[in-house]
C-alpha cells in the first residue's frame, strides 16, 4: 500500500532530523559548559572593577580623562553582539527587538556575529566594522574591538557608544540588553562600596585613570562577548533539546499510525483469503 | 584591625582572606600596606606581590593592573597572578620570544596600543621569570 510506504519514509526522515538535532545538542552542551564557566569567572573581576571605579569616581570629574567626557550630540555607535549561526531559539530576534526599542533609529553599528549583521544590512543601517570572535572568546579579540570603539569615540565621530548583547542569566533564561560603554559612567548601584571618599592616587590621578579606564572598556567588551557566547550556547542547547524531544514524539505518533495501518492491511488481506476459501467450498 | 586582601584576575578570584600585611609592586616602587592604611588607588607594574597569611609569607608574580586600598581592604585587580609552582619557565621564555617577534613586526608609530600591550606582556613574563629564578 502506497500510504504505508509514505509513512515509512516520513519516519525515516524524522529519525534523521532527530539524530542531527541531538548531535547539535551535545555539541552545544559541551561548549555551553565552557562558555558559562568563562562568563561566571569574569563576573567577580567585573564586579570588583565596578566597585573600584565607583569608589574613586568621587575623586575625578568629567574632564579628568577623555573617555569620561559627556557630549551634547546624539550620534550613537552600537556594538551588536549576535550569533554566527542560527538554530539558537529566540536569541537574535529578541536582540533585534531590543535594538528597535532602545536605540535611536539613526545610530551606526559595529557588529559581531553574522545574523544581525545581515539583518541590519537589509534595513540599510550603516555598519562601520564587523568582527568575528573565536570560540572560546580570547581577550585579544575584545581588545581589538574596544580599541576601535574607543578610537571612534575619541576622534569625535560619535558621542556615545553602547553595546547590545544577550545577558546570560542561567541555562534557561537569557535577556537582551543594551548598556552604555562610552563615555564611561561610573556605576552607582554597586552594593559594597566603601564610605571612604578620599583616595590618594599613586602616582597621579591621570596615571591611575589612564590605567583603569582603558582596562574597564576592554573588560566590559570582553565580558559582554563572553556573556553573549554563553547565552548562545545555552539557547542552542535548549532549542536543540526541544527539537529532539519533538522529533521523538513525532516518531512515536507516526509509528503508531503505521502499525495501525499495517494491522488494518493484514486484517483486510485475511478477510479476503477467508472469503475466497468460503466461496471455493 | 583586620586587613582583607582580594586578588582577582579576569579568569578567577585568586585569593580572598584576612592577611597581616601586603606588599604591592606599585608603579613608583614597592608599597607596604598595613591595616588602617589611608585610602589609596595605585597602578601596579608587573612584579612580585607578597602577603603574610596566618604567619606564612606568600609571594605571587603578578601582571600589570591596579589596586584599591582602604582602611580594612585591599583589592588587587591584575591580568595574571601566579605562584612560583605555576610558572613554567620554558613557556614563559617562549611567550617573551613571541611577543618580541611580534613587536619587531609591527609599525610602532601606527599601533601604539598594540606596542604597549606587547611591552606589557614582555614585562610581565620577565617579572615572572625573575621571580621563579630568585626562588631557588
Amino acid at each position: 500500500m502506497a500510504n504505508l510506504r509514505d509513512i515509512r519514509r516520513r519516519i525515516k526522515s524524522v529519525k534523521n532530523t532527530a539524530q542531527i538535532t541531538r548531535a547539535m545538542q551535545l555539541v552545544a552542551a559541551a561548549k555551553m559548559k565552557k562558555a558559562q564557566d568563562q562568563a561566571l569567572a569574569g563576573r567577580d573581576y567585573s564586579k570588583q572593577l565596578n566597585g573600584v571605579l565607583q569608589d574613586i569616581s568621587e575623586g575625578f570629574s568629567e574632564t579628568s580623562h577623555p573617555l569620561l567626557e559627556k557630549r551634547v550630540g546624539s550620534r550613537e555607535l552600537v556594538l551588536v553582539i549576535s550569533t554566527d549561526k542560527g538554530l539558537c531559539g529566540p536569541l537574535n530576534t529578541n536582540l533585534a527587538r531590543k535594538l528597535r526599542d532602545s536605540v535611536s533609529p539613526d545610530a551606526d553599528y559595529v557588529t559581531v556575529g553574522r545574523k544581525l549583521r545581515i539583518m541590519l544590512e537589509k534595513v540599510g543601517k550603516e555598519i562601520v566594522a564587523d568582527f568575528s570572535v573565536k570560540d572560546p572568546v580570547p581577550f585579544s579579540d575584545a581588545r581589538a574591538i574596544a580599541k576601535l570603539l574607543s578610537k571612534q569615540f575619541l576622534d569625535g565621530k560619535y558621542d556615545k557608544v553602547s553595546i547590545a548583547y544577550t545577558k546570560f542569566v542561567n541555562t534557561l533564561s537569557q535577556t537582551a540588553d543594551v548598556v552604555q560603554l562610552l563615555p564611561v559612567e561610573p556605576p552607582t548601584d554597586h552594593g559594597d562600596a566603601t564610605d571612604t571618599n578620599e583616595f590618594l592616587f599613586e602616582p597621579t590621578t591621570e596615571d591611575v585613570l589612564g590605567a583603569v579606564l582603558p582596562l574597564y572598556v576592554n573588560f566590559r567588551v570582553f565580558q559582554t562577548l563572553v556573556e553573549s557566547r554563553a547565552s548562545e550556547h545555552s539557547a542552542r542547547m535548549v532549542a536543540m533539546k526541544a527539537a529532539t524531544d519533538n522529533a521523538k514524539k513525532f516518531i512515536k505518533e507516526l509509528t503508531l499510525e503505521y502499525n495501525k495501518l499495517r494491522q488494518g492491511a493484514i486484517t483486510a488481506e485475511l478477510l479476503e483469503i477467508t472469503t475466497a476459501m468460503k466461496a471455493m467450498e | 584591625m583586620p586587613l582583607h586582601l582580594e586578588i582577582v584576575t579576569p579568569e578567577k578570584k585568586i585569593f580572598s582572606d584576612t592577611v597581616d600585611h601586603v606588599y604591592l609592586p606599585g608603579a613608583d616602587g614597592e608599597l607596604g600596606i598595613l591595616p588602617s592604611h589611608a585610602g589609596l588607588v595605585t597602578a601596579l607594574q608587573p612584579g612580585v606581590l607578597r602577603y603574610l597569611h596566618q604567619g606564612v609569607e606568600v609571594s605571587l608574580a603578578i601582571g600589570s593592573g591596579f589596586a584599591e586600598v582602604n582602611q580594612t581592604k585591599v583589592i588587587v585587580l591584575t591580568d595574571a597572578a601566579l605562584g612560583e609552582a605555576e610558572i613554567d619557565e620554558a613557556a614563559t621564555e617562549e611567550a617573551i620570544k613571541r611577543a618580541e617577534e611580534a613587536l619587531a613586526g609591527i609599525d610602532h608609530s601606527v599601533d601604539a596600543e598594540e606596542v604597549a600591550y606587547l611591552q606589557g606582556v614582555i614585562a610581565k613574563s620577565a617579572a615572572a621569570l625573575l621571580f621563579k629564578r630568585s626562588g631557588r
